[in-house]
């Protein structure tokens, strides 16, 4: 059984803002952390490497900074890493992007041995488009597991995989061949802590890194931002809600909860709720 | 546990702990170096002033590549009164070069510095946390982390794992803080454009200035600093932490009292808060200084006490220790003894050096101070100053020599007569001159 897992390195979503100026982020002094429903599938992933010995590869594209969220998931326990980096590849949108992923994923199968599954996160904190994984299925003709909450089984006899699938008006438990591309939810399991000994391999790791040239027959029109058809128009920051907000002070809490009661039930919201 | 056994484990990625790290991976030593925080000085603030020479002794031309602010040119002292300031500074572009110091953020310099450790072989390992000392027959061999399978081994430990030093207690060279021994710094981080900070500090280029002040700060003993940065001022307060519980006074309050004086808060005006940090700061002086090593150990930086609070200087005090460790360690695995004999040249090289010159030069200065009543030597005493100034320079009709006499009268009165002034001075020296 041999896993890839595909992570992205995204700015922290907690700290990040926006330039008033260009509506664009501030990539700037923030930091890096892997896309966390990545780390999910990885965890996954790490499980059937516990239960029943899977190789886990881990596989990234982005600058060369990324070499640190790919040694993050060598200290979790994958066995290898992968980061495409490339000036190439700046720029791309989803399409480009599954392009270039599922690429990597034909190589590494062909350099680390034949791919059972794929785990993909659901979206990314900095995309939140969700596209790139079912792309990657698409152009791999995998079959495609996207809002997994659950994996139930793995039959490694009949080459199958069982799991749930949370949508919107339930959940739908469903069966498919591998190999599978599978989009995970944070439902799905915690990530473990990386043991000492992980991440003491993982400060000597040094990831695989390929570029544009590692690929034999990379069609260079579908990379990058010239593969991409993708046009941002415009975009702007929502103006922020004006709300009216009103310091209540008093003598001692008692009487400042006593005000507080008494406007509330003096107030229009309750009068329209038939309390007063 | 982890099967590789190290020659030394490196506890605390500060810069006494990077300049250990440092100093022996770059000698071929097989090095970890272990810190608690998310990354290298996520737990750290200062002041911000980052010396030349010893950083120069580890890292030559570190200048060139090391993440500093502004190179400073100007140093102010003041004395502060309620709305006055009694000021002493010296300019010099002589300090350009070679340069004496620069200002710095240790979020930035900290990251740098251990990322050199890194550079030269060191493992740098985050986001653990070294809970116990491991020992075989009395002797430290190796660390335990938090993490799973989480034993480490390793021929000597570093420990520099900062003020509060956790290791430092377990090896019985540490008790409990008393609250007279520690300051409590807090600090702000305030953004302001580079322009303003250019005009506000009369400054060119990457020019900066310095600034520490005494007196009110309600009556506690202690020392404020404004530093410019590129884009930033680091502003702080530092107080005994005893002098805090007897007034009752919260970090804060004193932080947003210290901005209303005049003099600073012309200088930090439309500037906008980025962080605010509070730290503590060892101010035990030259007594508490611990033993230095023993079998399998040795101990760096703050955690070691070894802290110059009266020049501001720690950072260096930190580095030099850990390169001093460092070079000792060297030599124990040269000659293959681990021992306390074997890492005694840590000891020697302290004692040898600047940094234990130095401390013992003002080591009676703590007992002084705790002696002396912090209201009149951070209170009263800036305040005398402050009148005598004023009444020297207010021209209104009374003679000179009879302002001459009401200025002195105001300083004595303060310290409760004139043999009083002179004891208190005399006593002062002494302990700053031990």
């Amino acid at each position: 059984m041999h896993i890839v897992v595909c992570i992205k390195q995204v700015p922290d979503s907690r700290e990040i803002r926006i330039d008033p100026n260009t509506n664009t982020l501030v990539r700037q002094g923030v930091p890096a952390i892997v896309n966390y429903y990545d780390l999910h599938g990885l965890e996954e992933a790490l499980r059937f490497k516990d239960t029943v010995g899977a190789r886990v590869t881990v596989i990234s594209m982005g600058p060369p900074s990324a070499e640190k969220s790919l040694r993050q998931c060598i200290a979790m326990g994958a066995d290898e890493a992968v980061l495409v980096s490339d000036r190439a590849f700046a720029g791309a949108d989803t399409l480009a992007t599954s392009y270039v992923v599922a690429l990597t994923i034909e190589k590494v199968a062909q350099e680390f041995g034949i791919v059972d599954l794929v785990f993909c996160g659901k979206q990314t904190l900095d995309g939140d488009t969700g596209q790139v994984g079912p792309g990657v299925a698409c152009r791999l003709d995998y079959d495609q597991l996207t809002y997994v909450e659950k994996v139930v089984a793995l039959d490694e006899k009949n080459h199958t995989i069982t799991v749930h699938r949370h949508l919107e008006d339930g959940v739908e438990v469903v069966q498919t061949k591998l190999p599978a591309l599978i989009t995970v939810l944070t439902e799905l399991n915690k990530p473990r802590r990386a043991s000492l000994p992980g991440v003491l391999k993982a400060a000597q790791y040094k990831p695989v890194v390929w570029s544009t040239n590692d690929f034999a027959n990379i069609d260079r029109s579908k990379i990058g931002l010239k593969g991409s058809p993708t046009i941002v128009s415009k975009t702007w920051v929502p103006e922020p809600r004006k709300v009216n907000t009103e310091m209540i002070d008093g003598p001692s809490p008692e009487a400042i909860a006593a005000d507080v009661t008494k406007r509330l039930w003096s107030s229009e919201a309750a009068s329209r709720l038939g309390w007063a | 546990m982890a099967t590789e056994r190290f020659d030394a484990v490196v506890v605390g990625g500060g810069p006494a702990g990077s300049a250990a790290a440092y100093t022996m991976a770059k000698a071929g030593l097989k090095v970890v170096l272990i810190e608690r925080g998310e990354f290298p000085g996520a737990k750290n603030i200062f002041g911000g002033v980052i010396y030349r020479k010893q950083l120069e002794d580890i890292i030559p031309e570190f200048w060139k590549e090391a993440p500093l602010e502004r190179q400073v040119i100007e140093q102010r002292m003041w004395i502060l009164g309620d709305q006055s300031a009694v000021t002493l500074s010296h300019r010099n572009e002589a300090f350009k070069e070679p340069n004496n110091c620069w200002t710095g953020l240790r979020v930035k310099f900290d990251q740098w510095f251990a990322s050199k450790a890194e550079q030269a072989g060191s493992l740098n390992i985050y986001e653990t946390v070294v809970t116990e000392l491991l020992r075989e027959n009395g002797k430290v061999v190796g660390v335990r982390t938090d993490r799973d399978e989480g034993d480490l081994y390793a021929e000597v430990v570093v420990v520099a794992d900062g003020v509060n030093s956790l290791l430092g207690k377990a090896l019985g060279v540490h008790r409990e803080w008393q609250p007279n021994e520690v300051s409590l710094a807090v600090k702000e981080v305030i953004a302001m454009p580079k322009e303003k900070i250019m005009d506000r500090f009369n400054l060119e280029g990457n020019e900066g200035v310095t600034t520490e002040f005494v007196g009110n700060t309600m009556g506690m003993a202690g020392l404020g600093f404004l530093y410019t940065n590129q884009d930033t001022l680091s502003f702080g307060v530092g107080v005994m932490v005893s002098d805090l519980k007897k007034k009752h006074v919260k970090p804060y309050e004193l932080l947003e009292g210290v901005k209303q004086h005049p003099m600073l808060r012309r200088l930090l005006q439309g500037g906008e808060t980025k962080e605010y940090a509070a730290h503590l700061i060892p101010e035990g002086g030259f007594h508490s200084i611990p033993p230095l090593s023993g079998d399998g150990w040795v101990i760096c930086g703050d955690a070691a006490q070894l802290v110059n609070f009266v020049h501001r200087e720690g950072t260096n005090l930190a580095m030099t220790s850990g390169r001093f460790a460092a070079e000792a360690i060297i030599e124990a695995h040269e000659h293959g003894d681990f021992s306390r004999a074997g890492l005694a040249g840590y000891d020697r090289r302290v004692r040898e050096s600047f940094v234990h010159k130095d401390l013992k030069k003002y080591k009676g200065l703590h007992n002084f101070l705790r002696d002396s009543d912090p209201t009149l030597m951070f209170d009263k005493l800036p305040q005398a100053l402050n009148e005598a100034a004023y009444q020297m320079l207010l021209v209104d009709g009374v003679t000179k020599s009879e302002k001459q006499r009401m200025a002195m009268r105001g300083v004595t009165e303060a310290t409760g007569g004139l043999m009083s002034l002179i004891k208190l001075g005399a006593r002062g020296w002494r302990a700053m001159n031990g």
